[in-house]
């Protein structure tokens, strides 16, 4: 949805298709937006709204039943889509890194995690063996985990759900990429851990101008550390805001919907009404806006295709014929 | 029957550490129970040993030392391998933490949520289990189409509400949730909270629920434990625990509850001193002596036991001497 010269990353109407056994699944269309150098942008959105595959295919390592069937992701003006596999790989790491979702089964299993850092440190930096190793402890006790030589040498399975996320950051910002992708970093962290690994994150974004990607259910995370934030549902690109006008001001309805939704300290459980209706089925013909039934806003116009993207406010974009 | 549904008394669980003759203590002499019915909340920061105690309860690990009473019928002793396939598999199910990697990589949605129906609920009737698993894929909000699908062709959240259902499809006696929502964004969060209120009030059902998300915890909890390195530091009623907390740590913890202003920064504390390793730790020292503002002397010396503060509130801290402030 910008066009932003300079950015560090743009992805440009990408659309993304699955095969299954019961259909092409049309799981992301068109979705267009962009990440400057060291800026930090907010990916949310309900389950299943599209932000992994599109972390995915930006990285090169979507499934193979997967296919991008349109669009462009550019870095730093390359566009990534039209590099062999090998070209390919020489962005990952050192210029873009990614931590995944699902960080335990992410990481390799029959190799302990201190290793695993230091092949990347190995790979990424021109630190030495003893160095690497040194620098692998230090990362871990940045992320806070207690007694980094016993981590070193432990398995995956023998670590808590949270010491395997906090592995997976570590993991992704070894190599100081240039734009790291962290999908959802910190949920299943209590709020101190949590805090102390995107505060390293955000030392690093500084040390080395270093741009992040932020997917996360945590809106008020994301609008703490965020620049900016993309909102997605059921594959489409809805709005895309500076955080603080996102929070203050959202134009598109699921965005307040979202909003509303989240608990606060004082909230109680009548307070916390599910967005009404259901993501729609992404095999079957679908209303150019795709919210359309789940919408109280929604009017005969919203048939009219195609999607709209406005610009409502200088670098607020609205995919909505009725905005708030 | 009289009693709690569940005892947990002296709990123990020890991991060797690889290379060396040095221990995990990651389950440290754990007591507490639940009444049937209830809603019991589980707190603590990451690694302090929440996944090791409730797996022990589940019965999916072999406790070292203590005991773990069902309905006053000890299943600790039981080996995991034969309560896996004992009469009262049925009645303890588990969600897991880590939903991709507790799901079978080779059942699609419906064989994951079928398998306990027919393996523990006698259900091999394939009409009756289709009907069974679309009534329950319907009530975590898992639309239909998916249910053909394998784990790696859905979403972190959807595989979430897979393992959701796979735990609730046969209804539980005790239902132990672990980190239940932190994949599921706060629309399905709220559909979650609805449904464990619902079946907790139409069926009964009891709950052991742990979870980062404090406002979760206090919405849906009568009572809460807090676990510091593999000990219960305090426990008491929810709404106690959480406006009038007492241990230096719960304090801590819930100082950091983000405030209602997504907008803004959250306060930030930060506990002083280095997290403590739960491998051999004195067993005359604190757990939380390394990082407490209010230590003492006498927390170097002994190890604070629970003790009670009211009625139901019980805290560990030489602070509270004699049950006052
Ligand atoms: N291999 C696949 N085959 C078919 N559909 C797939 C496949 N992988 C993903 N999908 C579908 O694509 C959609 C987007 O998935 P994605 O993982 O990007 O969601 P998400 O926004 O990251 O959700 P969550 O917050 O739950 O992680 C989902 O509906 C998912 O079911
Ligand atoms: N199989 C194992 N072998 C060795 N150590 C283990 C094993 N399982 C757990 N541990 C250790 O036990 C401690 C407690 O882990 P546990 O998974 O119970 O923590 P947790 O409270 O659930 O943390 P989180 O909130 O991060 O999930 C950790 O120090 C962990 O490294
Ligand atoms: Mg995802
Ligand atoms: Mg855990």
């Amino acid at each position: 949805m910008t066009g932003e010269a300079g950015a560090l990353l743009v992805v440009e109407d990408l659309s993304i298709e699955f095969r299954t056994r019961e259909g092409i699944v049309r799981a992301l269309e068109r979705a267009s937006f962009t990440v400057g150098q060291a800026e930090t942008v907010g990916v949310v959105g309900e389950s299943g709204s599209g932000k992994t595959i599109t972390a995915h295919a930006v990285m090169g390592v979507l499934h193979p039943a997967g296919r991008v069937t349109g669009g462009s992701v550019r870095f730093r003006g390359a566009d990534l889509l039209a590099l062999g596999e090998e070209e390919r790989r020489g962005y990952c790491g050192r210029e873009m890194a990614i931590a995944f979702q699902n960080a335990r089964a992410a990481l390799n299993p029959i190799r302990p995690v201190g290793r695993q850092i230091e092949d990347v440190l190995l790979r990424h930096t021109d630190l030495g063996r003893s160095a690497a190793r040194d620098r692998a402890l230090e990362l871990f006790a940045r992320v806070q985990i207690p007694d980094p030589p016993r981590l070193h040498g432990a398995y995956p399975f023998e670590l808590s759900g949270g010491m395997c996320q906090r592995v997976m950051i570590a993991l992704a910002v070894a190599g100081s990429p240039a734009l790291l992708i962290a999908d959802e970093p910190a949920t299943g962290l209590d709020v101190a851990t949590q805090c102390a690994v995107l505060e390293l994150i955000e030392e690093l974004a500084h040390e080395n101008r270093m741009a992040m990607l932020l997917i996360s259910h945590d809106l008020g995370l994301v609008g703490e550390r965020a620049d900016r934030v993309v909102v997605m549902h059921a594959g489409h690109v809805v709005e895309i805001a500076p955080s603080a006008e996102l929070f203050a001001a959202p134009r598109h309805p699921y965005t307040a919907r979202l909003l509303a939704t989240t608990p606060h300290p004082d909230s109680r459980l009548a307070d916390l009404r599910p967005i009404p209706g259901s993501v729609p089925d992404l095999r079957e013909a679908l209303p150019p806006c795709r919210y359309r039934y789940r919408c109280e806003r929604a009017a005969p116009e919203c048939d009219e295709p195609p999607l709209p993207r406005v610009e409502i406010t200088p670098g607020h974009f609205v995919a909505c014929r009725r905005p708030l | 029957m009289s009693g709690p549904l569940l005892a947990v008394r002296e709990a123990r669980k020890r991991f060797p550490v690889r290379g060396t003759r040095r221990w995990v203590h990651a389950v440290d002499g754990v007591n507490f129970t639940i009444e049937a019915g209830e809603c019991l909340g589980l707190v603590g920061e990451s690694g302090c040993g929440k996944s090791t105690l409730v797996r022990l309860v589940a019965r999916l690990l072999e406790p070292t030392a203590g005991q773990i009473l069902l309905d006053g019928q000890e299943i600790g002793s039981v080996p995991v391998t034969e309560f896996a396939r004992g009469p009262l598999r049925a009645a303890i199910q588990m969600v897991f933490q880590d939903p991709a990697d507790s799901l079978n990589p080779r059942f699609t949605a419906f064989d994951t949520i079928a398998d306990p129906l027919a393996r523990l609920g006698g259900v091999k009737d394939r009409r009756t289990q289709a009907e069974r698993v679309a009534a329950v894929a319907d009530l975590v909000r898992l639309p239909d189409e998916l249910l053909g699908r394998l784990p790696h062709q859905l979403s972190g959240g959807q595989q979430q509400r897979v393992g959701i259902a796979r735990a609730i499809a046969l209804s539980p006696k005790l239902l132990i949730l672990d980190e239940p929502t932190s994949a599921l964004d706060v629309s399905v969060q709220a559909v979650i909270l609805h449904l464990l209120v619902e079946l907790r009030e139409r069926l009964g059902m009891t709950y052991l629920f742990v979870s980062h998300d404090l406002n979760l915890v206090r919405l849906i909890s009568d009572r809460v434990l807090v676990m510091y390195s593999g000990v219960i530091v305090e426990s008491g009623p929810a709404g106690e625990v959480f406006t009038h907390p007492y241990h230096p740590y719960t304090r801590a913890l819930i100082s950091a509850i983000p405030v209602a202003d997504p907008g803004g920064r959250r306060e930030r504390i930060r506990l002083i001193g280095e997290p403590q390793s739960p491998v051999d730790p004195r067993p005359t020292v604190c757990r939380f002596y390394g990082r407490c503002p209010e230590r003492f002397d006498r927390c170097l010396r002994e190890m604070p036991a629970l003790r009670a503060m009211g009625t139901s509130h019980e805290v560990a801290c030489h602070r509270y001497e004699g049950g006052s402030r």
